[in-house]
């Protein structure tokens, strides 16, 4: 009998919270207005009710937007930001520059092939690479710590040029 | 309990000897497997006779002291199925007519206050008398040591160079993502866990006096370098600046390590304090100086930069300064090892794709190439400057592999769940 109690707790609990939305309040969020014409007169259309939806518009949450990527990819060898990563470069600084307390973690990664420690000096030159480049769009370094994960934290296992092309990558993490 | 296939041997070929170590229940996790597949050039053939009363002691001496010999690549062991005390009279005739040159006899004795006393002789059989008698005693749990001990006075009375059997290992295991750094007796026995982490942990190096290990851990998210005391389990922050703190080592008098900091923007070679403070920068280039080495006088620092083009090894003084490049062969030489006498640097070199080791003789700038393996990494001299321990690729798993400085001595050390790798030898201790 107990565990049904429980688990009715629990049921309830969860039906409860899904009801709620997060809604994160942002003084810069638009309010949208329902633009429907005048209801004439009484009636039942008088107590129709219809649902505005709000809520903050961080664009740093827009799964779709390209603050989205956050990942910088390199050739073998190379230690330079490619152009088509410029505009993923760009959206971060203009959103770091709007958000001056928001700090980003930037982790070089190289592939699997060499040694250990030379690795990690090569993926911080990735991410050194990347934050020059935010540094240039006028971004401070109070706002960006460059590091480097080498060859220790691969994000595809497998020792083929798809796997090490993939792991030849900066991230940018947001703290 | 040891299960031994006799090893037969000739100066040009290797064969391949299993040596797999059951050794007492007592500890938590699988033990370390060790394959030997190569031989030093001359074997001096001895004879191990069973050390009397070792039945009732927690570990049987012989079988240590055996497995160390045969594992060092230079003794043939000679069967005997006798067990002999110091104290028994020996017929040196019959011995070198086995084919022994040296005999080993010896006995255990539990003392009154529950340590274990291990004595033993070291006997000429062609001169027809003592080369050395030692006793050791200790607690009950020292037991292996005090074997590694007389194996060591034995290596040193044939050899003529230090024994290391009574060294430890630290090296890194990984299986997904729990990372583990562990200490071990230098033939894999008694591993011991000093850090668990769900991070990466790399680069450990020992302190001078063997109670410390240096390591680089992820924890934080960033590689930072901390020093731990084994003893104490005492943890501290020795490089957290911005940027990646890494590559750690020792100055011979354990006051100092050296580290590669990239709070400059690139990765440079700076050295601080054991204990975090005074920090000074040493090197100042444009590219990626790392992997800084003190030379066992702690005068100069041996270190890979890329400052003309791709990784080479220089050398420079502890104090910074200009430095001179120490490798020209191939384009890609890193991880430099300084010998304890500092005629020899062992390196990591890339050639035709694989990464191998290689020895150098710093006199003449002759380079030998040690391994047949293709994923060497991280080598580590034993302290007597005999051997190298590495971390290589065997199958799809990581191993530890050790080679004598000539290349000749092959042995390797597995384990059964998870890669092994980043092994640094101990010191010798007491």
């Amino acid at each position: 009998m107990r565990t049904l109690n429980i688990l009715a707790v629990i049921f309830s609990s969860a039906v409860l919270l899904s009801a709620c939305s997060s809604v994160k309040l942002d003084d810069k969020a638009p309010v949208v207005e329902n633009a429907g014409s005048g209801v004439p007169g009484g009636g039942a259309d008088a107590r129709s009710v219809g649902t505005v939806t709000t809520g903050s518009t961080d664009p740093l949450n827009d799964p779709q937007g390209v603050l989205a990527k956050r990942s910088v990819y390199f050739d073998y060898d190379s230690y330079t930001v490619k152009d088509e990563f410029k505009p993923v470069v760009e959206a971060h600084a203009r959103y770091l520059s709007a958000h001056k307390d928001r700090r980003i973690l930037i982790q070089g990664n190289t592939d699997e092939r060499g040694g250990t420690e030379y690795n990690l000096a090569l993926g911080q030159k990735r991410a050194e690479a990347v934050r020059r480049a935010f540094a240039l769009l006028g971004v401070p370094d109070s706002q960006i710590e460059a590091v480097s994960f080498g060859k220790e934290k691969p994000k595809a296992l497998g020792s083929d040029e798809a796997a090490w092309a993939e792991n030849r990558r900066a991230d940018i993490v947001y703290q | 309990m040891m299960k031994a296939i006799v090893l037969r041997t000739s100066t040009t070929l290797c064969t391949f000897v299993a040596l797999i170590a059951m050794g007492s229940a007592s500890l938590a996790q699988a033990q370390l497997r060790v394959e030997i597949s190569g031989v030093g050039a001359n074997q001096i053939p001895i004879a191990i006779a069973g050390f009397a009363d070792e039945a009732t002691a927690p570990q049987q001496v012989t079988a240590i002291i055996k497995a160390d010999l045969a594992r060092s690549g230079y003794f043939k062991i000679i069967d005997t199925g006798n067990i002999m005390s110091e104290a028994a009279p020996v017929n040196y005739g019959e011995w070198k007519s086995r084919g022994a040159d040296a005999l080993v006899v010896g006995s255990v004795q539990r003392l009154a206050d529950g340590r274990f006393d291990v004595r033993y002789k070291l006997l000429d059989t062609v001169k027809s008398g003592q080369l050395s008698a030692l006793s050791v005693a200790a607690q009950p749990q020292f037991m292996r040591v005090s074997a590694h001990k007389i194996a060591d006075d034995i290596y040193e009375k044939l050899i003529g160079v230090r024994g290391a059997f009574a060294t430890r290992i630290a090296y890194v295991t990984k299986a997904g993502n729990n990372y583990q750094l562990e200490i071990a007796d230098s033939d894999g026995e008694g591993r011991q866990i000093a850090l668990r982490s769900n991070e990466p942990i790399i680069s450990p190096a020992w302190s001078p006096d063997g109670t410390k290990v240096a390591y680089v851990s992820f924890e934080a998210k960033k590689p930072v370098v901390y020093v731990q005391n084994l003893v104490t389990k005492q943890r501290t922050v020795v490089a957290n600046f911005k940027g990646s703190n890494s590559a750690p080592s020792w100055s011979p008098d354990g006051a100092r390590l050296a580290v590669a900091l990239s709070r400059d923007g690139l990765t440079q070679v700076y050295v601080v304090n054991a204990d975090g403070s005074n920090l000074k920068r040493l090197s100042n280039t444009n590219g990626i100086d790392t992997e800084p080495q003190f030379s066992a006088d702690g005068q100069s620092i041996y270190f890979t930069s890329d400052r003309s083009g791709g990784p080479q090894i220089y050398r420079m003084s502890a104090a910074g300064g200009e430095a001179r490049r120490v490798t020209f062969s191939g384009s890609y030489n890193i991880s430099p090892r300084v010998s304890p006498d500092g005629k020899t640097l062992a390196y990591i070199s890339r050639r035709d794709g694989k990464f191998q080791l290689y020895a150098l003789d710093l006199s003449n700038g002759q380079e030998q190439r040690l391994s047949d393996t293709s994923k060497d990494d991280s080598p580590s001299f034993s302290p007597n400057g005999k051997y190298l321990m590495y971390a290589t690729d065997s199958g799809r798993r990581g191993s530890l592999a050790v080679v004598s400085v000539d290349g000749r001595v092959k042995h390797r050390l597995t384990v059964q769940n998870g890669d092994i790798r980043e092994p640094s030898w101990g010191p010798f201790m007491k």
